[in-house]
């Protein structure tokens, strides 16, 4: 499950830097919601995306989902929405109005905003450097971390688990018919052997974890140091920048709406 | 480190019986000790003990003594290293030099001392590759040595191994013990191995200790004293002792075995999460299953072998080629294997999976073995005579009513060829059948395969296993040095 990352100045970063970013950015987002913030943070964060060391195939296969929330997200408010201003169209339940068009875009700007920098950031982390960087910079603690860590290799072995009791399933005599009931007793009928299963593994893999004397009271050292570099300090510097002028062109613009006003 | 037992005994939370009790015993520092006993003898849960690894009060009831250089084994925990049977779960982390260095980092060792230890554990267990090299893509046999890197970066005074070979070919196996003696050489560690395969380790090791399942130590002394006097009984109880091999079945070849099914330039590939086309890992495979004829396909790790066998029993759709079912073994529907439909392929096509668990349905050994004939639509009355056949032939009638799961490895294995054989398929495709199997269970299953050849069942069968080849194997497909595919992508 561990991604493959292409050296970058994203990559060498430090995570917890990324995630600082991440949030600030989230925040200052979800403080208000009108078009200008959010489409001055997308302006701003379209030019730093281009350094992010993904290639383009594997920014829009990363980012698709987003791309398929955003607009999905706007045109349910855009039909849905709170109506107010002149009405554009209506069509029974279904009224467009310049209030729920105007919260619609606003809508889908701030799921772009949001998520392209996520997903972007998070493609260009290793888990690992990760978690050394929550356990080290943060001080979480380290069971914590680590468990998650090494939880996170199973995942790959789920998939081969689910396939192989698709197969078993289709070998059995089980593997189609029956109509929907059928389909659902294929989902949860291996969704219970496949739980089953990776409890098994969860626990193997935790006792070799503690044969390696994991898990005890005692302090740890960590092999891999890490460190809060300029470069790291920069990133945020920038992330509280996009934050910033992205609230403070849409207060300047008069569309800046406090939801907790 | 020295070890010493005095009464001791461990009953598991939930358990009537004790895994283990009254036992007695002491071993030396520097000495080499392998590890043998019936299955259910208590050698895993006397091993997880010594790691410190068996839990507290919570996890179940201690008697008596179990000390470690003095001290209760319990403290012991990381100045003892335990490598376990399955490769794939005791990798840690993602990077081979990280998960090395897990072990020293949680024993508090200072940054600069961690990774020149890191570099020496690699050489030592012969694993020659970048510190960030990925996990995901080594070889069970490179995941056992890395498991043993972990350990001995931690300079343990006791080394225990827990049947670390028993899921790896026998290239892996030598792999691994090699390591293991080199290390041994270097270090001086007091040494105990579990392995039921004794030939592995018989030169390596000193002293044989015999747990009684009754409780305590059926025998010990030196390896080749006790191999003699106790050869016999531990055979009987499963252990494969070199001098006493498993005896292999007459065969009655039936004549004019008809051909079944027949793959001609046959391609074979898995299609990876989340892509369209399969990736092909062996092709060029031309061949011919005939009834009452036992093919093995063999060959190293990563050749294809298992994803040609899932081909061959109409799971996988063939990735190039052809794949193409007799008129007479078709019997009316298409000659594709991968075209017909589930319930078809019940009667034509068997498949026992590696892992046994993959392919159990219901809560109970009984329920599950219905499931093939009542999906046949067999009467209730036909159901139940079958299964109670079957039961009886492998001797599972003791464990109708058990949960599938919770069975023993060998039981595992026996329900899963019963639970093919309920609907009886003209062939029976079995994906490393003898996966460390002990000795009695491989006796009992190559014997019913043998029968169920002299019925006139074809059989195809992946393996590893070279005895189970020479008793069994009427022809041997060998799949070539695997299609290079890069680095994997886990």
């Amino acid at each position: 499950m561990t991604p493959s990352i292409r050296p970058s100045v994203v990559a060498r970063l430090n995570p917890v830097a990324k995630l600082a970013v991440a949030l600030i950015v989230s925040c200052a987002l979800l403080l208000s919601i009108d078009w200008v913030s959010a489409g001055v943070a997308l302006l701003l964060e379209a030019g730093l995306l281009v350094w992010c060391g993904l290639s383009a195939r594997q920014f829009w296969l990363r980012t698709a989902p987003v791309w398929i929330a955003a607009p999905m997200a706007s045109i349910t408010t855009i039909l849905y929405g709170e109506d107010s201003g002149a009405m554009l169209w209506q069509f029974g339940f279904i009224s467009v109005t310049e209030g729920s068009a105007q919260l619609g875009l606003a809508i889908g700007l701030r799921v772009l905003a949001i998520g392209l920098p996520g997903i972007v950031l998070l493609a260009t982390t290793d888990p690992t450097d990760l978690a050394d960087g929550l356990a080290q910079v943060l001080r979480l603690p380290a069971r914590f971390v680590l468990g998650g860590l090494a939880g996170l290799r199973l995942v790959g072995m789920f998939i081969d688990d689910w396939h192989s009791l698709g197969l078993a399933r289709r070998a059995r005599g089980v593997g189609d018919g029956g109509g929907l009931r059928g389909a659902a007793r294929r989902f949860f009928g291996p969704a219970f052997s496949l739980l089953v299963i990776s409890v098994r593994r969860g626990s193997k893999l935790a006792t070799a974890m503690e044969a390696r004397g994991f898990g005890s009271d005692e302090p740890r050292t960590w092999a891999r140091p890490s460190r809060v570099r300029v470069a790291d300090a920069v990133l945020v510097a920038i992330g509280f920048a996009i934050a910033g002028v992205a609230i403070g062109v849409a207060v300047w613009a008069e569309t800046w709406s406090f939801i907790l006003a | 480190m020295q070890i010493e037992a005095r009464g001791w005994g461990w009953r598991h939370a939930g358990r009537h019986k004790q895994a283990v009790s009254g036992l007695d015993l002491q071993i030396e520092p520097g000495e080499r000790v392998l590890l043998l006993g019936a299955s259910g003898a208590g050698k895993s849960t006397l091993v997880h003990a010594l790691a410190g690894v068996l839990g507290d009060t919570e996890d179940g009831d201690e008697t008596g003594s179990l000390l470690i250089d003095g001290r209760r084994a319990a403290e012991a925990r990381g100045r003892v290293g335990l490598v376990l049977q399955d490769p794939d779960s005791q990798v840690v982390l993602a990077r081979v030099g990280d998960d090395v260095a897990f072990g020293c980092e949680n024993l508090a060792v200072g940054r600069t001392e961690i990774w020149p230890r890191v570099r020496r554990a690699l050489v030592e267990v012969g694993l020659n590759l970048p510190l960030d090299h990925p996990t995901g893509s080594l070889s069970g046999g490179q995941k056992q040595r890395l498991a043993l890197a972990g350990v001995l970066a931690m300079q343990p005074g006791l080394l225990l191994l827990d049947e670390p070979t028993a899921n790896l070919d026998p290239g892996g196996v030598i792999e691994v013990r090699d390591a293991v003696v080199r290390s041994l050489d270097h270090s001086g560690a007091t040494f105990v191995v579990i392995e039921h395969r004794v030939e592995v380790w018989q030169d390596a090791v000193d002293r044989v200790i015999v747990l009684d399942p009754a409780g305590g130590v059926l025998a010990d002394g030196p390896t080749r004293e006790i191999l003699a006097s106790q050869g016999e009984r531990l055979a009987q109880a499963g252990v494969w002792v070199p001098a006493l091999p498993p005896r292999f079945p007459v065969r009655h070849p039936i004549g004019n075995p008809h051909t079944l099914l027949r793959a001609e330039g046959l391609a074979v590939g898995r299609v990876p999460f989340g892509r369209r086309a399969a990736s092909v890992v062996a092709d060029g495979i031309t061949l011919s299953v005939d009834a009452g004829t036992a093919t093995v396909v063999t060959g190293p790790n990563g050749a294809g072998k298992s994803t040609l066998a899932l081909t061959l029993a109409g799971l996988l759709k063939p990735a190039g080629g052809t794949l193409h079912a007799s008129d007479s073994f078709a019997a009316g529907i298409p000659n594709e294997p991968h075209r017909w439909r589930s319930r078809q392929l019940l009667t034509r096509i068997g498949t026992v999976f590696q892992d046994p668990e993959h392919q159990f349905l219901a809560a109970t050994v009984r329920g599950d073995l219905a499931i093939g004939p009542r999906a046949l639509g067999q009467s209730a009355a036909e159901q139940t005579s079958r299964v109670d056949e079957l039961m009886h032939r492998l001797r599972l009638d003791h464990l109708a009513d058990a949960n599938p799961f919770t069975l023993s490895g060998g039981e595992k294995r026996r329900m899963s060829v019963a639970t093919v054989l309920a609907t009886r398929p003209r062939l029976l495709v079995l994906d490393e059948p003898t996966f460390g199997q002990d000795s009695r269970t491989w006796q009992e299953l190559v014997i019913l395969l043998a029968e169920l050849l002299d019925e006139g069942t074809a059989l195809v069968a992946v393996t590893h296993d070279a005895e189970f080849v020479s008793a069994l194997a009427d022809k041997e497909y060998r799949l070539g040095t695997p299609i290079t595919l890069g680095v994997a992508q886990p």
